[in-house]
């Protein structure tokens, strides 16, 4: 940001590409949806609490999916809600995130034999970025959030919100819609 | 009541209708015949003396060398601070029961689970629908010859290597 700024006869401005202020703006105000399926939930919600405070990194929770950016997948996910679960990614608006939190989220965790449950959120959404742990503890999802940040970062999202951004690696529920 | 004195108590209610375990086997619990199973429920429950008012628990087993599945409810009385066991087996194939969710209200969701997880339908249930699994899931997973489907929606069911 410093580098950006010039200085004038009549004092300073600044001089950058649009996409970056735009940038600037979304990673510093990455709101999450307070959404949790299993244990890992306790720890998001640690995350957002005074010690953690998720909340210094302009990271709030918000609990509609239509003001969220970030869908964090905390917990074990059944096949049931694997469904719901989608439906509430489909209404996010774009730009937006996943991120898969424990190993439950991940891989399906110790549940991974489990009729019920699956085996992993990245068969039905497109994540981001995965954390590790049992459940990881709440720094581990703020250097989570924090990889997020890089991603937007680097992101040209205008240029990216002009062409048709869908993913075409962007795993779906059949019939769901 | 105590345990001995219930047993006793009930042995004289329904005469030869039931089966009692081995008292070695740990928790007394009585068998009775799918046929009679309902009504066997109503009056263990309405019996005042029994008074067995509460479903604490009710479940199945698939015991597929013998061809059958047990249906296990354990009941409570808190007048009367006593239990009871009471077990039924039926045909794995046909798979029908009368539904218990008139006598306790509370059936209705472990009778929804057992359809669910073991395919046991439930004869007269006012709302027999799956309650853990998708509506659309195939099989029975608790059935121990369950194969898993190899994806469901689209999802595939193990993870891909
Ligand atoms: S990863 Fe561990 S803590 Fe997290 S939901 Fe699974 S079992 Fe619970």
């Amino acid at each position: 940001m410093d580098a950006m700024v010039e200085q004038g006869p009549e004092g300073s401005f600044v001089l950058g590409k649009v996409d970056d202020l735009l940038n600037l703006a979304r990673k510093n105000s990455l709101w999450y949806m307070l959404f949790g399926t299993a244990c890992c939930a306790i720890e998001l919600m640690q995350t957002g609490g005074p010690r953690s405070d998720a909340d210094r990194f302009g990271m709030v929770f918000r609990a509609t999916p239509r003001q969220s950016d970030t869908l964090i997948l905390a917990g074990t996910i059944t096949y049931k809600m694997a469904s719901r679960i989608r439906l509430l990614y489909e209404q996010m608006a774009e730009p937006k995130y996943v991120i898969a939190m424990g190993s439950c989220a991940n891989t399906g965790g110790l549940f991974q034999e489990s009729y019920a449950v699956v085996n992993g959120g990245d068969l039905f959404l497109p994540v981001d970025v995965y954390i590790p742990g049992c459940p990881p503890r709440s720094e581990s999802l703020i250097e989570g959030l924090m990889l997020i940040q890089q991603k937007i970062e680097k992101e040209p999202w205008l240029k990216k919100a002009w062409t048709n951004t869908k993913n075409p690696k962007d795993p779906q529920i059949e019939g769901l819609l | 009541m105590t345990s001995e004195a219930l047993i006793d108590y009930v042995k004289g209610l329904l005469g030869d209708k039931t089966k009692w375990a081995d008292p070695e086997a740990g928790d007394n619990f009585l068998t009775v015949a799918s046929e009679d199973w309902k009504n066997i429920c109503q009056t263990l429950a309405t019996d005042k003396k029994c008074s067995l008012t509460y479903l604490r628990n009710f479940t199945g087993t698939d015991y597929p060398e013998d061809d059958e599945i047990e249906l296990t409810a354990h009941t409570f009385s808190y007048s009367e601070k006593h239990g009871l066991i009471i077990k039924t087996r039926i045909s794995r194939e046909a798979a029908v029961c009368d539904t218990l969710s008139k006598i306790w209200p509370a059936a209705i969701w472990y009778e929804r689970e057992i359809f669910d997880l073991l395919g046991v339908s439930f004869n007269n249930h006012p709302d027999l629908r799956r309650i853990l699994m998708p509506e659309d899931w195939v099989g029975h997973p608790l059935r121990k010859d369950y194969k898993q489907q190899e994806t469901y929606r689209g999802i595939p069911t193990t993870r891909p290597a």
